[in-house]
């Protein structure tokens, strides 16, 4: 496995120009081009804010007001997870050219679309701190940031190993995905303040590692203290496990990549 | 020799007992999901292959470094696969084959090209991706836009490129790499004419700066005129390894005797054919059949070598003898043989018979044989139609065989229309060119020593 991380180092320089090709690419021929990073999530804040505070008012409980921010501050790193599992399932299908006529560790592919993600997320934390900062609820717990932020990396990084090279062989995940995806949503805390799940259900979601890193953003971003060091801390665990399985099954099946692509 | 001992000793590729067998997943597997897969737990079975296809087959051999070497084969006979395996984009499945230093393989150009952006970008990131480092890149970026001869168009989206351009920028780039071992597969076939002599001039400059080369290709004279080392693939398996034209030559001698087989197949069944009754004359289009009273008949029509060897592919110079197997029903005085040569759609070629050249016919009886002998096959290469005859002095047929025996002339010399003269050229005063390279044409007469028997080399045979 070491050999592994070590090829993916080797190779960082080629993630770094595809993710810079990725976001360029991205938005080449749009009008407003780069600013849609900015826009996106701006007007997924205004669809969903419309949703919460016009169509539905006044069902939060204290702890998620104003309701917007809170919202915001769970949506913007769950849209980079969600991105990044929904579109490397495709990749290396997309990908299959390079694969087979290039030497080109396959892998790589799948992190570029994580790292895309993350450039996206990264362009839109500035707006959710301005937010935040407007809001009266900048603190110095947001310097805590990079740790959730790590966390949901190499967790993502660990389930987009295996997403990406299963969906070479099954390429129903790419329809199942989208659905999954969607409960998980539901199953992590973004719409809802965590403590107003009733206690069983709690025990259940628990064992869902985005709970955590949820849970986490809202605290240094929205709460203005940390206090869920714990759960972090394991689910930080959780993903450098979920990373090593998930690059060693990628190596198990590299070999059938060029053939079935 | 182990393959580490190999490349210690000068070797750039080394392999050993290299195979590859692919893998074929049958529609049920391919199209089973995931839920069934993890519900009956077969989720790693079901990867496992219904059906194996072995691609490369025990194939060892050592490539020295700084030298130029040759992979041909018919299509499908592990040539691109063998070269994905040396770089290393697909691994043996047995075996092992070693390759030292850094490798480019040309394999597709461009492959790594994303349309959306400009050339120059696309330059950047298909250069790292082969291995070099932004600052080699930036260093090198002039020399790859002024090969591929793109500096007007650089900056526009790759897209908007001709197939032409788009190639001519991926080759520029992969051959800048600077490669210790460049790995070529039959992509030199793209672009124009001026810039497929740029890129075997760039592969020279590579040869002379002692670089190893490995090159597959269906282009036989590229093959003998840059390799020191040619491999023969057949099936998977080498067939031949070594002198560039001794390979060529048995490789030439193998597909022609294919091909051979394949027209007398042919023959056979146009023997077998049943006569037809005579067909009304349809002028201008050249139609095969059978007619005649078959008062004498033709019974059998074999070509043959000055050996008297019966072969249906000659080479240009060679001898032809037409040897029509005849028989008289009953005695008769009054007849004239003749032989037609035409092109495959129909031209006449050349025609003649026994009573154009005055010989006077005094009686047949019976069986007997009547041979027509070319010293000299005066033709250019292609496929070759001819009709027998044996017919009254007036016209009127015994037997008429139009169309139903066919042979072959392969030539190496791509000269064209419809006969070749003997001829040479002179030069004189200020015109200076140098002779061709000596050689010979194809040596058919072995054809029938056994397959796989290559012809033995034999240098000092004078070209034809």
């Amino acid at each position: 496995m070491i050999a592994q991380i070590r090829t993916l180092f080797r190779y960082r320089l080629l993630v770094q120009s595809l993710v810079g090709r990725e976001l360029k690419a991205r938005y080449r021929g749009s009008v407003l081009g780069f600013f849609w990073s900015f826009i996106n999530p701006l007007l997924q804040l205004l669809t969903y804010g419309l949703v919460f505070t016009v169509i539905l008012p006044g069902r939060h409980s204290p702890e998620m007001q104003p309701y917007l921010l809170f919202f915001f501050c769970g949506i913007l790193p769950w849209t980079f997870f969600q991105s990044s599992l929904v579109e490397s399932s495709g990749v290396l299908i997309a990908g299959g050219n390079l694969i087979k006529k290039v030497l080109f560790p396959a892998e790589v592919l799948p992190v570029v679309t994580v790292f895309s993600n993350l450039a996206h997320f990264l362009l839109g934390l500035p707006i959710l701190l301005a937010f935040a900062l407007y809001a009266g609820r900048l603190k110095p717990a947001a310097l805590l940031l990079p740790l959730p932020l790590l966390v949901q990396l190499v967790l993502t990084l660990g389930l987009v190993f295996v997403i990406s090279a299963l969906t070479v062989h099954f390429r129903d995940i790419q329809s199942i995905l989208g659905h999954l995806m969607h409960l998980w949503f539901f199953a992590s805390p973004v719409l809802y303040y965590h403590q107003d799940v009733p206690e069983r259900v709690r025990q259940v979601l628990r064992f869902n590692p985005m709970w955590h890193i949820m849970i986490s953003y809202q605290e240094m971003l929205f709460h203005g203290s940390f206090q869920h060091w714990r759960g972090l801390l394991l689910t930080g665990a959780v993903a450098l496990v979920t990373f090593g399985v998930g690059l060693l099954f990628f190596d198990r099946l590299r070999d059938t990549l060029a053939e079935e692509v | 020799m182990s393959t580490l001992a190999a490349l210690a000793s000068g070797v750039a590729v080394s392999a050993r007992d290299v195979t590859k067998v692919y893998r074929r997943f049958l529609h049920k597997h391919q199209f089973r999901t995931l839920k069934s897969a993890l519900l009956t737990g077969s989720l790693l079975s079901d990867l496992r292959p219904d059906q194996t296809f072995t691609a490369v087959d025990g194939v060892s051999f050592d490539v020295p470094r700084g030298s130029t070497f040759g992979v041909i084969g018919e299509n499908g006979s592990g040539k691109s696969t063998l070269l994905k395996l040396a770089a290393g984009i697909t691994r043996p499945t047995r075996g092992r084959l070693v390759v030292e230093g850094r490798v480019s393989a040309l394999i597709e150009l461009g492959a790594g090209f994303h349309p959306e952006i400009s050339g120059r970008e696309n330059v950047y990131i298909n250069g790292i991706m082969l291995g070099l480092t932004r600052r080699q890149v930036e260093e090198r970026f002039d020399e790859i836009v002024a090969f591929a001869e793109l500096e007007r168009f650089i900056d526009a989206p790759v897209k908007t490129y001709s197939s032409g351009m788009y190639a001519r920028l991926g080759f520029a780039v992969a051959i800048h790499v600077d490669p210790d071992v460049l790995l070529i597969d039959e992509v030199l076939a793209v672009g124009d004419e001026a810039f497929t002599r740029k890129c075997l001039d760039k592969i020279g400059e590579f040869r002379r700066r002692g670089k190893t080369i490995v090159i597959v290709t269906h282009s036989l004279a590229l093959v003998e005129k840059m390799c020191d080392d040619v491999l023969w693939l057949r099936h998977g398996r080498v067939a031949d390894h070594g002198d560039p034209k001794r390979v060529v030559d048995a490789y030439l001698t193998y597909v022609a005797g294919g091909e051979d087989a394949l027209l007398a197949q042919e023959h056979a069944q146009a023997a077998e054919a049943p006569a037809e009754p005579a067909e009304t004359e349809d002028e201008g289009r050249y139609r095969q059949g059978r007619w005649g009273s078959r008062d004498v008949e033709i019974t059998s029509v074999r070509l043959l070598d000055d050996g008297g060897r019966e072969r249906h592919v000659f080479v240009p110079g060679e001898s032809l003898t037409v040897e029509l197997a005849v028989e008289a029903r009953q005695p008769v005085e009054d007849f004239v043989f003749g032989i037609g040569v035409f092109t495959s759609d129909g031209v006449s070629v050349y025609g003649t018979n026994t009573d154009i050249e005055d010989f006077k016919a005094e009686g047949a009886a019976g069986r007997g044989t009547v041979r027509f002998v070319v010293q000299e096959l005066s033709l250019v290469e292609g496929t070759y139609l001819l009709d027998v005859a044996a017919h009254r002095r007036d016209g009127t047929p015994y037997d008429y065989h139009r169309g139903l025996y066919s042979f072959r002339v392969k030539s190496r010399t791509k000269d064209v229309g419809l006969y070749r003269p003997r001829h040479r050229w002179e030069f004189a005063g200020g015109v200076r060119v140098s002779p061709p390279a000596p050689r010979a044409e194809l040596d058919l007469h072995d054809l029938d020593d056994g397959e796989g028997q290559p012809p033995l080399p034999d240098d000092d045979k004078p070209a034809r």
